[in-house]
C-alpha cells in the first residue's frame, strides 16, 4: 500500500513537471555541426506552425512601368524617390498605405493633407521621407546583413503604423536600488516598461542601450584559456549574455545557430550566421543613431517612450521570432523602387536644398560605419571602436 | 589466492539469477558468475572499440580522442562503423556492463541473504547514462543526440546542449539535481567526520561510540538523525541526485524546446497575478 502511494505520488510529480513544460515529442532537430558536437536546432513544428503562419510576407503591388516622366518632375516637393517614374512612384505610396497606415486609416491622408499632397506638416510626412531613405540605405549598404533578400517597410511594420517590436529606454520599475548596492536592472521580472524581462531571465533588462545605441564592447571572453590580462567582469558578461538572448529570442535560435559554445569568440568555429550577425548588430546600432534618433523632436509626444526617447530598432524588429524575417522570402525583390536610387537619366536639379543636403548627410553618415571589409569581421571586432558617445550600462537602468 | 578464515563461511552455493552452477564460482577474491564473465566481456568489447576509435582517428592524444555518435540524418537506424556505428557498438558495449556489473551484484546479495539496496543505487547512475544515450535520442528520434566518447569531446557537447537552451541554470529539475549532489557531498563529508572524530581519536584516547556522536548533533542542531538513518538519508540523497540528472536532461529537447529562462513564464503566468 505504501509502495502504491509513493509510486503514485512519484507519478503524479513527473507528470505535471511534464505538463508544465507544455511541450513533447516529436521534435524536430537540425543538426549544425560535426556530429556529436551538441550544435543543433531543436525545433516543436506545433510552435513552429504558429511562427511561420505570423511570418507571412505583407502584400506586394503589381509591378509598376519604370518608363514616362519622373515623379519629380511631376509632382511637387519629391525629395527621396526622386529617380522613380510616376507608376513606379504611386506603386510605393500605396504600398506604404499597406503596409504601414493603420487598419482605420488605411488611405494617403495618414500621411498627407489631402489638401496639398506636397505639404510637410503631418510627422507621418516627415517620418515616411526618412523612413523611405533609410529603407534605401539598408537595400544598397547594408548587404553585409540583408544580402540580396533586402528590406521593405513591412519587414518592420508589418500593415501597422508602429512596428510591432520597437524598444524605449526603460526607466525601471524604481526598485533598481533596493536595500543592497545597485541591481543592475536585474533580478525583476517585470521592468518599468511593464514588459517581462528578456527571455524572463534575470539577465540586465536593457541591453540596447549600451549595445544596439550605444557601442559598449560586446565581447568579454580572454582569448586564452587561463586569464592573461582579460579585465572584462562578470556584471560585462551578463550584459552580453542579455544581448546574446535577445537575438536567440528574435530570431528563434539557440545560441549554437552562431556559435560553438566551446569558443565563442573563435570565427573559425562558428558558423557563418554569426559574422551576418556582427553586421546586424552595427545595422541596428547605426539606423538608431542616424535614423531614429534624430527623428526624436520630429514625433509627437505620444509616440515617445516614458523618457521621451523615440521608438528604436533591436533585432526583434525585423526579426520577429523568424532566424530570417519572413523565414527568408524577400519582399524587397518585387520593389526595385525600395533598393536604392537609380542612375537618373539625366542631372537632377539640386534646388529641393534641404532634401539634398539630408540624402548627402546620410549617405555619408551610413557609408564608413556600414561596411566595415566583408573578409575582416575578426579584425573589425577585436579593434576598439571610436565612437565617442557610449550608453553605459549602469546608465540604463 | 589464500582466503581469510573466516571467508569460507560466506562463499555460498546458489543465488545466482542465470546459469545455475555453472558460472557460480569464485576467480581469487572475485565472485563470477553469468554476469561477471558477461560485464567483463562487455568492458573488454568496449574498450577495444574506443582503442580501435581512437587508432582511426586523427589523434592519440588521450583528451582529444572522440568516438562520435552518427549524424542526425541517420536517425534511429544503425549508421557505418566509421561514421557513428563505433558509437553504436560501445553504447551497447557499456549499457551491457554496466546492467551486468548490477545483476552480479544482485547475485552476491542473494547470496548471502541482504537486500539489494547496492545495485539499485548503481541503478540510479545506470539510468542516467541510459537517458542521456538511449531514452532521450530515442525521444528525439536519432542516436547523434546522445554524447560523444572522449573527455574534450564530451565536455564541449554538455555545453552546447546546455546553450541550445540558453541558459541551462534555469532548468528547473538541474537545479534540483544540482542541490542533491552538493547535499550529498556536504552529507557525506559531515557523516565521515562525526564518525571518524568517535571511532578514531588520537593515541591514548578512548573510542567514542554513537551516544557521542548523536550528542554531538543534538546539541549541534537540536537534532540527530542516529546511526540508521543518517545511511538512509545518504542513500536518497545520492540516488536522487542521478534520477533527477536523467529528468533534467530528458525534459530538454522532448518536452522543451526553447530557453529555459522562459520556462518559468508559469509563474509570471499564475492566475492570481496574471
Amino acid at each position: 500500500m505504501r509502495n502504491i502511494i509513493r509510486n503514485g505520488a512519484a507519478l503524479i510529480a513527473a507528470i505535471g513537471l511534464l505538463t508544465a513544460c507544455g511541450e513533447r515529442p516529436p521534435i524536430k532537430t537540425e543538426q549544425l555541426g560535426y556530429r556529436g558536437t551538441g550544435m543543433e536546432q531543436n525545433v516543436n513544428p506545433r510552435i513552429m506552425a504558429e511562427l511561420v503562419a505570423a511570418n507571412q510576407a505583407g502584400p506586394v503591388q503589381p509591378a509598376a512601368d519604370g518608363s514616362g516622366p519622373l515623379a519629380s518632375e511631376v509632382y511637387q516637393n519629391v525629395q527621396v524617390l526622386k529617380d522613380l517614374s510616376v507608376g513606379e512612384f504611386t506603386r510605393v505610396m500605396l504600398s506604404m498605405v499597406d503596409w504601414v497606415a493603420p487598419a482605420d486609416e488605411k488611405n494617403c491622408t495618414y500621411c498627407h493633407n489631402n489638401e496639398n499632397y506636397a505639404d510637410e506638416s503631418k510627422y507621418q510626412y516627415q517620418v515616411a521621407r526618412r523612413m523611405l531613405q533609410m529603407t534605401r540605405d539598408i537595400n544598397s549598404n547594408w548587404k553585409s546583413h540583408v544580402a540580396a533578400t533586402g528590406v521593405t517597410c513591412h519587414t518592420c511594420h508589418r500593415g501597422q503604423p508602429v512596428p510591432p517590436y520597437v524598444w524605449y529606454v526603460d526607466p525601471g520599475s524604481g526598485r533598481e536600488n533596493a536595500f543592497v548596492g545597485t541591481r543592475a536592472g536585474q533580478n525583476s521580472a517585470v521592468t518599468g516598461l511593464g514588459i517581462t524581462t528578456i527571455g524572463h531571465s534575470s539577465l540586465p533588462y536593457d541591453p540596447y542601450s549600451p549595445f544596439l545605441l550605444g557601442d559598449m564592447p560586446i565581447r568579454v571572453n580572454g582569448p586564452t584559456a587561463l586569464p592573461t590580462g582579460n579585465r572584462s567582469s562578470i556584471q560585462q558578461a551578463e550584459w552580453t549574455y542579455s544581448l546574446m538572448v535577445h537575438m536567440s529570442d528574435s530570431l528563434g535560435v539557440n545560441c549554437t545557430y552562431c556559435h560553438n559554445s566551446r569558443a565563442w569568440a573563435s570565427w573559425e568555429e562558428s558558423r557563418p550566421q554569426r559574422s551576418t550577425a556582427w553586421y546586424g548588430i552595427r545595422m541596428a546600432r547605426a539606423l538608431n543613431n542616424e535614423y531614429m534618433v534624430p527623428l526624436t523632436d520630429t514625433f509627437p509626444q505620444h509616440r515617445l517612450g516614458p523618457t521621451g526617447d523615440v521608438a528604436k530598432v533591436n533585432c526583434q524588429t525585423c526579426h520577429q521570432g523568424a532566424n530570417k524575417p519572413y523565414y527568408g522570402a524577400s519582399m524587397a525583390k518585387d520593389y526595385p523602387e525600395l533598393q536604392g536610387a537609380k542612375a537618373l537619366p539625366v542631372a537632377v536639379p539640386t534646388d529641393a536644398a534641404a532634401g539634398a543636403v539630408t540624402d548627402a548627410a546620410a549617405a555619408t553618415a551610413s557609408a564608413p560605419t556600414a561596411t566595415p571589409d566583408a573578409a575582416a569581421p575578426a579584425a573589425a571586432a577585436g579593434a576598439p571602436m571610436a565612437r565617442a558617445a557610449s550608453v553605459r550600462p549602469g546608465a540604463a537602468g | 589466492m589464500a582466503m581469510l578464515n573466516f571467508e569460507r563461511k560466506y562463499r555460498v552455493r546458489g543465488g545466482t539469477l542465470i546459469g545455475g552452477d555453472l558460472f557460480d564460482y569464485w576467480i581469487g577474491p572475485f565472485y563470477v558468475g553469468f554476469f561477471g564473465l558477461l560485464s567483463a566481456f562487455f568492458a573488454v568489447a568496449g574498450t577495444l572499440l574506443l582503442v580501435y576509435g581512437a587508432a582511426i582517428g586523427p589523434t592519440w592524444n588521450l583528451w582529444q580522442i572522440n568516438i562520435a555518435p552518427p549524424d542526425l540524418s541517420y536517425g534511429l537506424g544503425p549508421a557505418p562503423l566509421h561514421e557513428g556505428g563505433l558509437w553504436q557498438l560501445v553504447t551497447i558495449c557499456a549499457l551491457g556492463a554496466f546492467t551486468s556489473w548490477a545483476l552480479r551484484e544482485v547475485e552476491i546479495c542473494r547470496k548471502l541473504g541482504m537486500g539489494i539496496h547496492v545495485p539499485v543505487a548503481f541503478g540510479s547512475a545506470i539510468l542516467a547514462y541510459a537517458t542521456l544515450q538511449v531514452v532521450r535520442p530515442v525521444l528525439l528520434g536519432a542516436w547523434g543526440h546522445a554524447f560523444p566518447y572522449g573527455i574534450y569531446s564530451h565536455l564541449d557537447w554538455v555545453s552546447n546542449i546546455a546553450y541550445q537552451y540558453l541558459h541551462f541554470h534555469y532548468n528547473p529539475a538541474h537545479m534540483v539535481a544540482v542541490t542533491f549532489f552538493f547535499t550529498t557531498v556536504l552529507a557525506l563529508a559531515l557523516h565521515g567526520s562525526l564518525v571518524l572524530s568517535a571511532l578514531n581519536p588520537p593515541k591514548g584516547e578512548v573510542v567514542k561510540g554513537a551516544e557521542h556522536e548523536n550528542t554531538f548533533f543534538r546539541d549541534n542542531i537540536g537534532y540527530s538523525i542516529g546511526t540508521l538513518g543518517i545511511h538512509r538519508f545518504g542513500l536518497l540523497l545520492a540516488v536522487n541526485a542521478g534520477v533527477w540528472s536523467a529528468i533534467c536532461i530528458v525534459v530538454s529537447g522532448p518536452f522543451w524546446t526553447r530557453s529555459w529562462t522562459d520556462w518559468w513564464a508559469w509563474w509570471l503566468n499564475l492566475p492570481i497575478w496574471s
